[in-house]
């Protein structure tokens, strides 16, 4: 059967790979092409290459990183941040991605979901979707969606949101929890299981992610396709083969490669 | 070793050639009728709608069988695949090259079962022995992106499972298919290329 994904984004700016420090800015945390060779060579799914610049200038670098990365990776590469047009996307495209990526642009123009899925395909059309827990909702919980990099309420509804960009022609949702991303707290189970229940297309869960007990959790209860994470593997804090096997050990359908098969081996993470 | 990647407009090809290239295959890229009769190896790749295979023109058409009757070696992967077959019920007008018998058909979904069907996935052989899985490994994973699947065949060396069952990798003579992205499926994938290489080679 179909295996659950295990995704890394990389979080660029100008041309290298950053975390972000609680209110001190961004940190460098190394060279995007090599990061994509190691968990590669670690058993990765799949990467996400994410522009967090927001300059212009900065904006340009992506496509020589993309160009980078993709050079010698045999994986699915889906790249994000910043695509707002065709234009954006073809450049991307052109640099090796498989998949794109969109946010905000999807929200203020819908119709270029559609777009870009009869140019590229559905398969390599992903709607980002930030989204938080709605204040005051009684009863079911409700989950609004922010756009641009999470600093403003968009959309009333994210399982709505969801169901429209599956609509026009998404062919994956990259939904990241805005309450949990950064928290090491867990991914937002009920949030990935409203949305996940509601689309016939794959969710990526994202944000949260703090241990190997986490990803189980939100394929097991949070019904998700994929799950994504970033500063737990740049900071070793959790290895790609590793966290596999314990998945794995837990019954959750995981491509290990052949050399990690070995049911011997101890996790640390 | 002339190995030619067919150009009908259906996406994807910056990847395969990349993969093609890393195993030193050096692939020429064409829509051109007379390149294509001439190769050793012809690759049909392809993403999206059974529709864009109406792309592929009579010319080319007739060239690949030209190619195939003096020797030389086909690979379909993915859409390409699929129109090995006679057709697809996706866009029941276009007829396919008609190598193997039989329709494409939408993949059933279910509450558990998601379509189109995307991920990594098990490539389990079948008893028939397989020259494109060789040496690939008891326990490999491919990488698909597909809302149809090919009728079962004989000719099929592979199965996978997404909730149904159907072709992964298909051998008959020297044409074959791949349904999953060999390009896109790490060392496996790199590895069936070589071994479709070889094949071709070995003719």
């Amino acid at each position: 059967m179909v295996t659950k994904r295990i995704i890394a984004c990389l979080d660029v700016r100008g041309g290298r790979v950053v975390k972000g420090v609680n209110f001190l800015g961004l940190r460098d945390a190394g060279d995007p092409a090599e990061l994509a060779e190691r968990y590669d060579r670690e058993g990765i799914d799949e990467l996400v290459v994410l522009d967090v610049t927001a300059t212009i200038e900065g904006r340009r670098a992506l496509a020589a990183t993309v160009e980078s990365v993709a050079a010698r990776l045999f994986i699915p590469l889906a790249v994000g941040g910043g695509i707002g047009s065709r234009d954006d996307a073809a450049r991307v495209v052109e640099a090796g991605a498989d998949k794109v990526s969109i946010n905000s642009a999807a929200l203020r123009n819908p119709a270029l979901i559609t777009d870009l899925a009869r140019v590229y395909g559905s398969q390599a059309v992903i709607v980002a979707i930030d989204a938080r827990r709605a204040p005051h909702s009684n009863g079911a919980a409700r989950f609004e969606v922010l756009s641009r990099s999470g600093t403003m309420p968009a959309r009333d509804d994210a399982v709505e949101w969801a169901r429209e960009a599956a609509d026009r022609g998404a062919g994956e949702i990259l939904l990241t929890s805005m309450d949990r991303d950064g928290t090491r707290a867990g991914f937002d189970c009920e949030l990935t299981a409203s949305v996940s229940a509601a689309v016939p297309i794959p969710v990526i869960a994202s944000g949260g992610a703090g241990s190997p007990a986490h990803f189980a959790e939100v394929f097991a209860h949070g019904r998700a396709d994929a799950a994504l994470a970033a500063s737990i593997f740049h900071e070793k804090d959790c290895a790609v083969a590793e966290l596999k096997q314990y998945l794995a050990a837990r019954g959750v359908p995981m491509r290990l490669l052949e050399q990690d098969s070995a049911s011997s081996v101890r996790f640390q993470c | 070793m002339n190995v030619v990647i067919v150009d009908y407009g259906a996406g994807n090809l910056a990847s395969v050639i990349k993969a093609f290239s890393a195993i030193g295959a050096r692939p020429a890229v064409s829509a051109d009728p007379g390149v294509v009769a001439h190769a050793r190896a012809v690759v049909v790749p392809g993403v999206g709608h059974f529709e864009r295979t109406a792309a592929i023109t009579p010319a080319v058409r007739a060239a690949i069988d030209d190619a195939l009757r003096s020797g030389a070696a086909l690979c379909g992967i993915c859409l390409g695949m699929q129109w090995l077959f006679e057709g697809s019920r996706e866009a029941p007008a276009i007829a396919g090259l008609g190598a193997l018998p039989g329709q494409c058909d939408v993949i059933p979904a279910s509450a558990s079962i998601k379509v189109p069907h995307v991920g990594w996935n098990l490539l389990t052989p079948t008893s028939a022995g397989s020259r494109l899985l060789e040496g690939v490994g008891a326990a490999a994973y491919a990488y698909f992106t597909h809302a149809y699947m090919a009728p079962r065949t004989d000719a099929e060396t592979a199965v996978s499972t997404h909730g149904t069952t159907f072709p992964a990798v298909v051998e008959h003579g020297r044409v074959s298919g791949v349904q999953f992205h060999p390009e896109k499926s790490g060392a496996a994938g790199l590895k069936i290329l070589r071994n479709f290489i070889r094949l071709a080679e070995a003719g």
